[in-house]
């Protein structure tokens, strides 16, 4: 380092002037450059320490953390050992997988993907549902097994104009697949927790009647414990034979197992899920029916929705460490 | 309409084909093998005043010389491409076809696939399907469709329909069309290569005639280029299919999204292997709704025929 030109000093020494963020895992993509060039990322896995001996050794340090992925879930055990926690920042719409009620209780704030992903996982959605109903994936299957020219003509599908589609939770996800779906001449009614005065959907308290009068159920809610199973056998057999489920929520808003059985023993008229209870474990009966369609969990694997997190991940780690409001705080 | 003596071409519909079965004289074109056909035809001739054909086999020239008492042509389709109108408007043969009641199915298809397309959905599930999805996913990015601008060929009735579902995406809509279209604001382009150049994802969306024979060609591919995708919903001959499957494997189009093929249903086996393309055989508007709207149109139309009444939707 020289006296007479201190802007000429070493990364080294201008990395530890960046505020510390912990992560638990690595982080994949683009994500770990553009974060690295603001924030001294602090890598327990890259250090001989087991794990929890890094954190005591770092607890000082560790004011904010990243929760990149549902794995590590950031339970109650991970934030004891992080007394100076303030903030979780997750790259995810969903918090289904950080204690929020312990983050609540020790004033430690939440922040999620906000609107980052909105547009592409109600496209994702919207298309499943297509896709589902007019066969679109099985007609493919039928064209490259060279079948059209032996066994003529692909049996019908189903019109989605006039659908009744009940939206369950309609938040910023929900809200805009209901705009959508509108544009196709689609009825749209809804569930949440609470009816939203503003919304000229009809709303249903309770989901098993929101399906009674629907044919097409579109799950965009949060998980949580109210909201586990919340797609029951009730709700999947009130949905009825020509009912379509379209999952880009968790896979455990789902009964998977009730709903392999319905969709095989017919109860239920077809499926698009690109969630599951146990990825990327796949219930394999599905794997040979046609009024399925599979997906692995990549709603959100656009260049867009990818720049887009990245934006909010930064603009919440700086703004928490100007004493600036968070962008995106969960909402209690 | 029991004297109604009607040729089907082709077994298009259960339902058309039992109701016309109950309440006409029918013959049933396609049973005959194709050297037998035109015996089957002049053997018949006297009796048969109608014909109802498809998209697969209409009514052309040969058929229509072929029956001197032929009085109207109800096609079960919107598009025309497979009668001969000329000759029909010669010999002062009504025609019918079905719009409206397919509109939304077809305008639901080319939103549908342009979206299988681009986010790879169909790849998806053969990803999930061949058990391939451990740990370590296959997390490739797809391109998102919300907000990319879409240019329709064709701003009829369902090129309207497709730009409305367009807009709720947050599309910003431009065509191309015989002439522009004041009542609308989406943006006009004189040019298919113009629209081309100036579109991320291309609708063809209008009838096929000789001027829309082969509308995408090769400078048209080239200018929608390597991050462009092509919808086909109209007919296979609007797009030089040879061009398209060069472009799609040397990667000069982004990808393909196509429900109508030139020698349906040959569909070109070197797609097959390519996850950023989806084909499905001319199914734009294969739902039970609509081909039961679209039978009863048909049926409709020969009923005022033979009552005298105005054709329900007529052409000619």
């Amino acid at each position: 380092m020289s006296a007479e030109n201190p802007a000429a000093e070493t990364p080294a020494v201008e990395r530890e002037r960046l505020p510390p963020v912990l992560l638990l895992r690595p982080l994949s993509f683009p994500f770990h450059d553009a974060l690295a060039t603001k924030f001294r990322l602090l890598k327990p896995w890259e250090s001989p320490l087991p794990r929890d001996e890094f954190l005591a050794a770092h607890a000082g340090d560790a004011r904010a953390l990243l929760s990149f992925g549902p794995s590590p879930t950031i339970d109650a055990e991970i934030l004891a050992c992080l007394p100076n926690l303030e903030l979780v920042v997750a790259f995810s719409t969903g918090v289904n997988h950080i204690d929020v009620a312990e983050c609540r209780r020790r004033g430690i704030a939440v922040t999620n993907a906000g609107n980052a992903f909105t547009e592409d996982v109600a496209d994702y959605a919207v298309a499943l549902l297509i896709d589902v109903l007019r066969q679109i994936s099985a007609a493919d299957r039928y064209v490259r097994r060279g079948l059209w020219p032996i066994n003529g003509d692909y049996p019908l599908g189903h019109k989605l104009g006039g659908k009744r589609v009940g939206i369950v939770g309609l938040g910023s996800i929900g809200s805009a697949v209901a705009k959508r779906l509108e544009a196709f001449g689609c009825t749209i009614q809804y569930h949440s927790r609470s009816r939203k005065p503003s919304i000229s959907y009809k709303f249903f308290s309770d989901v098993a009647n929101l399906a009674a009068e629907s044919d097409v159920l579109v799950i965009t809610c949060a998980l949580n414990t109210e909201t586990h199973h919340i797609i029951n056998k009730e709700v999947m057999l009130a949905l009825g034979k020509d009912g379509v489920i379209i999952n880009v929520g968790r896979g455990a808003l789902v009964d998977e197992k009730e709903l392999v059985k319905c969709l095989m023993e017919e109860e239920i008229g077809g499926a698009g899920l690109d969630v599951f209870e146990n990825e990327p474990a796949v219930p394999q009966e599905l794997f040979h029916v046609d009024n399925v369609v599979l997906s692995h969990h990549k709603a959100v694997f656009t260049p867009e929705s990818f720049q887009g997190v990245l934006e909010v991940v930064m603009g919440n780690l700086e703004a928490f460490f100007s004493d600036r409001p968070l962008l995106s705080p969960i909402s209690e | 309409m029991e004297s109604l003596g009607v040729l089907l071409t082709y077994p298009m519909d259960s339902y058309l084909e039992e109701e016309l079965g109950k309440r006409c004289e029918l013959f049933r074109l396609w049973e005959n093998p194709p050297e037998k056909r035109g015996e089957f035809l002049r053997a018949n001739a006297a009796s048969i005043r109608a014909v109802v054909g498809n998209t697969a086999v209409g009514a052309d020239a040969e058929t229509i010389d072929a029956l001197p008492a032929l009085e109207i042509v109800a096609s079960f389709s919107v598009g025309l491409d497979k009668v001969d109108l000329a000759k029909c408007r010669e010999r002062g043969i009504r025609v019918t076809n079905t719009p409206d009641v397919l509109t939304d199915d077809v305008a639901d298809l080319a939103i549908g696939l342009a979206i299988a397309t681009m986010r790879l959905i169909r790849a998806a599930d053969r990803y999930v399907r061949s058990g391939a999805w451990k740990a370590k996913g296959d997390y490739k990015l797809s391109s998102k469709f919300s907000g990319k601008a879409v240019g329709i060929i064709g701003l009829g009735r369902i090129g309207l329909a497709i730009a409305k579902r367009a807009e709720a995406f947050g599309c910003p809509i431009s065509y191309f069309s015989r002439s522009e279209k004041p009542q609308t604001s989406y943006r006009y382009y004189s040019s298919v290569v113009d629209l081309a150049a100036n579109c991320h994802v291309l609708i063809v969306a209008c009838a096929l005639t000789e001027e829309t024979h082969h509308i995408v060609d090769r400078e048209v591919i080239d200018a929608l280029g390597p991050n462009g995708v092509l919808v086909n919903i109209g007919r296979g001959p609007h797009v030089d299919e040879p061009e398209l499957v060069s472009a799609l494997l040397e990667g000069r189009l982004g990808g393909a999204g196509l429900d109508v093929f030139e020698l349906e249903p040959h569909v070109p086996e070197q797609l097959f292997g390519l996850e950023n393309v989806v084909l499905v055989p001319h199914v734009g508007s294969s739902t039970w709704e609509t081909c039961k709207a679209m039978a009863d149109l048909v049926l409709g139309n020969l009923e005022a025929h033979v009552t005298n009444k105005p054709l329900l939707t007529p052409v000619l």
